[in-house]
C-alpha cells in the first residue's frame, strides 16, 4: 500500500474496495472448484446419488480413497455405489514419481552440460547448434509424436518405461535455452583464474559452475516437475497397461471404465485429488519460490 | 497453453557470447572443440534420434500411405491434397479457430485485470499462490472436474441454475454448449498463470515513471494507455502467443470432457489428427495434417519476433 505513485494514492478509498471485492470474486472462482473435487471425494459413493447437490460433503469418508488405492477389494467398492473397476493409483502414484523424477533429474543435470559449451566455450558450430537446437521449441508436439511412436513401437518399448521417458529424458530445448541465458552472464573470470590453476572443463563445470548456478537450476526443477507431473499426452500413447500408466492416463482410463453406465465420479474425484495433492503441497512448502519461478519464466 | 511447448520468450533477446580474448591463433574447430563436444553429447543424442530424426522422418511419412502392418506406399502429394479439399479437416481446423477465439480474447483481457488488480492491491505472494493452484492440477483433473460439476444431472453449476430458476443445460453434452464449456475449462485453469506472467511485467515498470506522468498532469486512462500498454508489449506478446499456439494444440481436456463429441462439436484438429494417427492407423495422412498445422503455427512464432523487435527501446 506504500509505492504506490502518487496519483493513486489520492483516488477516493472505495475504488480499493472494489477492487478486493473483484479480486476475491476471481480468486473464489479458482478455489471453489478445488473444494468441490475435495468435498466430492470424500463423499460416500451412494450418498452422491440420495442427496441434493451440496458444497458440504455428507460426512468425511475416505473410502474412496481406499478404494482408489486399492486398499479395498472391487467388489466391497462396487457394492458400496463404486463403478466396480479395479484401479491401481498406487502404482501409477509411484509410476509417476519416478516418470516425473528421472526425467526432471536426468534432463536438467544433461541440459547444463549442453548449455555450458554454448555460453562459455569457443569452437566450431556453436551458434548453428544452439539455433539448430531453440528452433525445436516451435514445432508442434504431435508433430513428433506420430513418428516417435513409430520408432518407439519399432524398438519393442511400448507399454515400457524406457518408451516412456526416451524421448524427453535426454534433451530438452527450453531447459537448454534457459540455462544458457544464465550461463552467458556469469562473470568470464570464473573460468580464467582455475583455468590457470590447471582445473579441467569438467572441474569447473562441476566445481564452479554448477553451484553458483544453484538458483536458475531451481527454478527449471520446479517448473519441469509441475509440467512433467501433469504431462498426459505421451504416456497417453506409449504406456498403455496396467503397469505402465501414470496418475492422469489412469484417471482418463478410470473414467472410460463404466460398469454401471455412469461414471464413478466419488472414486474420479479421490483419484484426481490423489493427483493434485504433491503439487499443492508443493506450492504450500515452496509457495513463494514456485510463484517466483513463474513469474521468472515469462521475463528471462 | 496445456502443453509444454514455449516458444521462446518476448525478452528472449539472445545474447551473444563474448569473445574470448586470445591473441594466438585457435585451431581449426576451435581450442575448446573437443571438450565442448563430451559436454554436449548425451543432449545431442537426445536432440537428433527424438527430434532431428522424426522431424525428418514426418515428412518423409507424409508422402506416403502407411497403416504400420503392410509396408508404407508412395502416395505423393495425395495426403495434402487430401488434406486441403476433406470437409473434415476444414471442419476440424475451424472448430479450433473458434476455440482458439472463445478462449483468448476472455483469459486475456481477465488475467491483465487481475495481474492489475494485484499489482494495484497487495504485495502478498499468498494471494499470487492462490490464484496459480488451477494452473498447477494437471488438464485432466480440470477437464474431470469441471466434467463433474458441468454434469447435467447431479452437477452442481446445474444445482445452482436450476436455484435460480432457469433450466437444466447440458453443457459438455451439448453439440451448441461443449465448446464454450472446453474454454471455460481452460481459461479457469490458465487465467492465474498468465495473470502472473503479465504481473511480473508490471513490476518490472519503474514507478518513477508514472510519477513523471502524473506530475504532469496525466490522467488515470492516460497512463494506462500511454505507460502501461506499452511497455508491457514484450509480455503480453509472448502471453498471447504462447496461449494461442497451446490453444491451437488442446488435446488432454478434450480427451477426457467430449472426445471430439457431440456431433463433432469439439473435434479440434490435434484430436483430429490423433484419430487419424492413433485409431484409424492413417500414418501418412495425420502426419501431412500435423505438418500443415506446424506451418499453420509458424506464422505466429514469426509474428512474435516481428513484434518484439521493435519492442525493445520502449523502456
Amino acid at each position: 500500500m506504500t509505492a504506490l505513485p502518487a496519483p493513486h494514492r489520492r483516488r477516493p478509498k472505495y475504488g480499493r474496495y472494489l477492487a478486493w471485492l473483484v479480486l476475491a470474486i476471481i480468486l473464489a472462482i479458482a478455489l471453489l472448484p478445488i473444494w468441490v473435487m475435495v468435498s466430492t471425494a470424500l463423499t460416500y459413493p451412494k450418498d452422491l446419488f440420495d442427496s441434493n447437490v451440496s458444497l458440504i460433503p455428507r460426512g468425511a469418508s475416505f473410502f474412496n480413497f481406499a478404494r482408489v488405492l486399492g486398499i479395498v477389494s472391487a467388489n466391497a467398492s462396487h457394492a458400496a455405489g463404486g463403478s466396480g473397476a479395479s484401479i491401481n493409483f498406487a502404482l501409477a502414484l509411484r509410476n509417476t514419481v519416478l516418470y516425473a523424477g528421472v526425467i526432471v533429474i536426468v534432463q536438467t543435470l544433461l541440459s547444463a552440460m549442453a548449455a555450458y559449451p554454448l555460453a562459455r566455450m569457443r569452437f566450431f558450430g556453436r551458434d548453428f547448434l544452439f539455433y539448430l537446437f531453440i528452433s525445436a521449441l516451435m514445432i508442434p508436439q504431435i508433430v513428433l509424436f506420430i513418428p516417435n511412436f513409430i520408432l518407439i513401437r519399432q524398438l519393442g518399448w511400448i507399454n515400457t518405461f524406457a518408451g516412456l521417458i526416451a524421448p524427453t529424458v535426454l534433451f530438452s530445448p527450453f531447459s537448454v535455452f534457459f540455462l544458457r541465458q544464465f550461463f552467458l552472464a556469469l562473470p568470464k573470470e570464473i573460468e580464467e583464474s582455475a583455468r590457470l590453476d590447471g582445473a579441467s572443463h569438467f572441474t569447473i563445470f562441476w566445481r564452479l559452475v554448477l553451484p553458483i548456478s544453484w538458483p536458475p537450476i531451481a527454478t527449471l526443477i520446479l517448473l519441469n516437475s509441475i509440467l512433467m507431473w501433469n504431462d498426459f499426452f505421451w504416456p497417453f500413447l506409449v504406456g498403455r497397461n496396467s503397469q505402465t500408466r501414470l496418475l492422469t492416463t489412469v484417471l482418463q482410463f478410470f473414467q472410460t471404465q463404466t460398469p454401471n453406465g455412469v461414471p464413478d465420479w466419488t472414486g474420479l474425484m479421490a483419484g484426481s485429488t490423489l493427483a493434485s495433492i504433491p503439487v499443492l503441497i508443493l506450492l504450500v512448502v515452496l509457495g513463494r519460490r514456485v510463484v517466483q519461478s513463474i513469474q521468472f519464466s515469462g521475463l528471462k | 497453453m496445456s502443453e509444454p511447448v514455449v516458444p521462446p520468450s518476448p525478452a528472449a533477446q539472445v545474447i551473444q557470447p563474448r569473445a574470448a580474448s586470445h591473441a594466438r591463433r585457435p585451431p581449426p574447430l576451435g581450442r575448446d572443440f573437443g571438450p565442448a563436444m563430451l559436454f554436449i553429447l548425451p543432449a545431442l543424442i537426445g536432440f537428433a534420434v527424438f527430434f532431428l530424426y522424426p522431424a525428418i522422418r514426418a515428412v518423409i511419412v507424409s508422402f506416403t500411405s502407411w497403416n504400420l502392418l503392410n509396408p508404407p506406399q508412395n502416395v505423393g502429394f495425395h495426403n495434402y491434397q487430401h488434406a486441403l479439399t476433406s470437409p473434415h479437416f476444414w471442419h476440424a481446423l475451424w472448430v479450433t479457430v473458434l476455440y482458439v477465439l472463445y478462449n483468448i480474447p476472455i483469459q486475456t483481457v481477465l488475467a491483465l485485470l487481475v495481474a492489475i488488480l494485484i499489482h494495484r492491491t497487495t504485495k502478498s505472494v499468498l494471494i499470487r499462490a492462490l490464484i496459480l493452484v488451477p494452473y498447477l492440477l494437471s488438464s485432466v483433473v480440470a477437464g474431470l472436474l469441471w466434467l463433474w460439476m458441468l454434469n447435467p444431472v447431479l452437477g452442481i453449476l446445474n444445482a445452482i441454475i436450476a436455484h435460480l430458476g432457469f433450466g437444466h443445460q447440458a453443457f459438455f453434452g451439448s453439440p451448441q454448449q461443449a465448446l464454450a464449456s472446453v474454454a471455460a475449462v481452460n481459461i479457469w485453469q490458465f487465467l492465474g498463470f498468465n495473470a502472473i506472467l503479465i504481473f511480473a511485467g508490471l513490476q518490472s515498470i519503474p514507478a518513477e515513471i508514472y510519477e513523471a506522468a502524473a506530475i504532469d498532469g496525466a490522467g488515470e486512462l492516460t497512463l494506462f494507455g500511454r505507460i502501461t500498454l506499452p511497455l508491457l508489449r514484450p509480455v503480453l506478446v509472448f502471453v498471447l502467443v504462447t496461449s494461442i499456439v497451446g490453444s491451437f494444440q488442446i488435446f488432454a481436456t478434450i480427451t477426457v470432457t467430449t472426445q471430439g463429441g457431440p456431433a463433432n462439436a469439439t473435434n479440434v484438429i490435434v484430436w483430429y489428427i490423433y484419430q487419424n494417427a492413433f485409431q484409424f492407423l492413417k500414418m501418412g495422412y495425420a502426419t501431412a495434417t500435423s505438418l500443415i498445422l506446424f506451418v499453420l503455427l509458424l506464422f505466429f512464432t514469426i509474428l512474435q519476433f516481428r513484434l518484439l523487435r521493435g519492442g525493445e527501446s520502449d523502456l
